[in-house]
């Protein structure tokens, strides 16, 4: 049951960081949890107690059918059906940049939970750097495929974008991991410059 | 036959004979003796752990899923939901569906005749609260010889029934799927069970709650007229019928019915009658307009839920203004701040409040799924 649930996972590098982040009998809260892959992992791997967030009607019914609980809710309104430390741990992966305010559901999670584990797409990666430098065209990579006019990701950060606002917004960064698929070596010294992704562990400063 | 769940034969549970058995009421009064009509369906299994209950709405009754003869026009309220290989899956578990006391369909209610003066209880009947229905229940629940159920489900009035158990008897409910429902009416809720009651009691038929040979017809359609516009919604309404005329190609220039939408609710309202008793009407309405789980904790619903051991499933429709989303939210937010776990979801819908019956699919798949995790940790835990 593991493995499969493993397996499930590991086309999503920073959810398997983030299954390994996250230790054993804690409370999490996964915002825009999908299907319910990481939690039911971490249910059966790690004696998680888990609750999603989910805006996708389907979605919600996969992740019931898993046996996961998961509240139908916007991200984009805010955690306000969400107690003040109630949770360990506060995840979001690869959502920040579809947010209409990051910035303040960064601020939420962190009132919600614990500490807030945050995964998204490095936009400072050298080949998005190189398609508007050198082609002068927005960017479209693997990670992000969508053209400019119709993407769901609004709100693009690099790296070090996210380390500013962090600083800005009294965030302490705990923990920061960058990963890239062929440049992991090159990823781990110059993150925003060849990371694909990263995740970052925060809370109140 | 679609419906497979063949030919149901409705059950009878006599208790309180005594004035020292009898039920006592939210009110301070006894009730005494009570019936209770039900129904079941499946078979209880011998560790008890695949029990569950369903609960009828305003209109609803007992009779929840199969036939009572081979040529019934219709099956029972929730056939979609309840039978063999349906999401309440009588091969796998255990169904109970009972008639609530006050109403119309079996149980104890105000055309009971009440054995101390051998009349109709009619406007003696005393003023019952959804909590008095669950305590009716319990006593059925014993009476099966059932411990705990594997989940309480219900939309609706029926939701707020199963919120109550929840909080009546928290032991003895593993789970809860609450439906398009509240933990507290709302005023604009009360005022349209207002107006309804006024429509019933402003029949000069109705005589106080005496009526026998002629019945309050007028002002129960009315009631359930309006109660019925409460159930749709602008866009289902829209969808239904538009601005169609019913039978003329011109409008008639005088007051009877022209629109489609006039003639359905007309249609509503007469079928209404033939079913439904007016005295239950005005003592179901009043019942649901006296529920609020937060009222032992002067409006605290986070407090309200803190005694709650139940899991739950919760579920709203997106177009349903009579129970809107907000007041599932409500419920859900007060359980997550006990740091109790829960699940939601508003299902996208245009049929309005009426989608609790009518979502079959979606609704199916989560109560299916739901069940079936809840039987599975009763079996393992």
């Amino acid at each position: 049951m593991v493995e499969k649930l493993r397996q499930n996972l590991s086309r999503r590098s920073d959810l398997v960081i983030i299954a390994d982040i996250i230790p054993k009998d804690v409370r999490i809260l996964d915002l825009g949890c999908g299907e319910g892959t990481l939690l039911r992992l971490l249910k059966h791997e790690k004696n998680v107690r888990g609750l999603g967030v989910e805006i996708s009607q389907s979605k919600i019914l996969e992740s019931v059918e898993g046996g996961i609980n998961v509240i139908h809710c916007d991200l984009n309104e805010g955690l306000s059906l969400f107690a003040d430390n109630s949770f360990d741990f506060v995840v979001l992966s690869q959502t920040l940049q579809a947010l209409k305010n990051p910035d303040l559901v960064m601020s939420e999670m962190v009132r919600v939970g614990k500490k807030g584990i945050i995964s998204f797409i490095n936009i400072g990666y050298f080949m998005a750097r190189f398609q508007l430098l050198l082609r002068g065209k927005m960017p479209e990579t693997k990670t992000i495929p969508h053209p400019w006019y119709n993407t769901p990701n609004i709100h693009l950060a690099t790296i070090r974008d996210f380390r500013e606002l962090c600083s800005e917004r009294k965030l302490k960064i705990d923990m920061e991991i960058p990963t890239g698929s062929t440049f992991d070596i090159f990823a781990g010294i110059w993150p925003n410059l060849f990371a694909q992704n990263c995740v970052f562990v925060i809370s109140k400063e | 036959m679609k419906d497979s769940e063949g030919i149901v034969i409705p059950k009878n549970y006599l208790f309180g004979e005594t004035p020292e058995d009898a039920l006592p009421l939210d009110c301070g009064k006894k009730l005494y003796p009570v019936n209770i009509r039900y129904e079941t369906y499946g078979h209880l299994d011998e560790n008890g752990k695949n029990a569950i209950l369903i609960l009828h709405a305003l209109s609803g009754d007992a009779h929840v899923a199969g036939h009572h003869k081979e040529d019934d026009k219709k099956p029972g309220w929730w056939n979609e939901m309840v039978g063999p290989g349906k999401p309440f899956d009588t091969k796998k578990y255990f169904i109970v569906c009972s008639n609530i006391i006050g109403g119309c369909s079996g149980s104890t209610g105000p055309r009971s005749v009440n054995p101390a003066t051998g009349k109709r209880y009619n406007m003696t009947f005393p003023v019952i609260t959804i909590a008095d229905m669950v305590r009716a229940q319990r006593r059925l629940m014993e009476h099966l010889g059932i411990k705990k159920w594997l989940t309480i489900a219900g939309g609706s009035m029926g939701g707020m029934q199963a919120l109550e158990w929840a909080f009546s008897y928290p032991e003895c409910v593993q789970s809860v799927i609450a439906i398009a429902t509240t933990s507290r009416l709302s005023p604009q809720s009360i005022a349209f069970d207002w107006v309804g009651r006024e429509a019933i009691m402003s029949d000069p038929n109705w005589q106080n709650g005496n009526y026998e040979d002629t019945l309050p017809e007028k002002g129960l359609s009315t009631a359930r007229m309006l109660a019925h516009i409460t159930y749709l919604s602008d866009e289902a309404m829209y969808r239904k019928f538009g601005r169609k005329l019913q039978e003329s190609e011109t409008y008639s220039f005088d007051f009877t019915r022209d629109f489609a939408v006039e003639s359905y609710l007309e249609y509503q309202g007469h079928q209404f009658v033939e079913r439904f008793d007016a005295n239950s009407y005005l003592y179901i309405t009043r019942a649901m307009d006296y529920f609020d789980v937060s009222a032992k904790t002067g409006g605290n619903l986070t407090k309200a839920f803190s005694g709650i051991e139940s899991q739950f499933l919760v579920v709203s429709f997106t177009s349903d203004w009579l129970f809107p989303t907000y007041q599932s939210k409500d419920i859900i937010t007060a359980l997550l701040n006990n740091g109790k776990d829960a699940t939601y979801c508003d299902i996208s819908s245009s049929y309005g409040h009426d989608a609790f019956l009518l979502e079959v699919d979606t609704l199916g798949r989560l109560i299916s799924d739901f069940t079936h995790n809840q039987y599975m940790e009763a079996l393992n835990g």
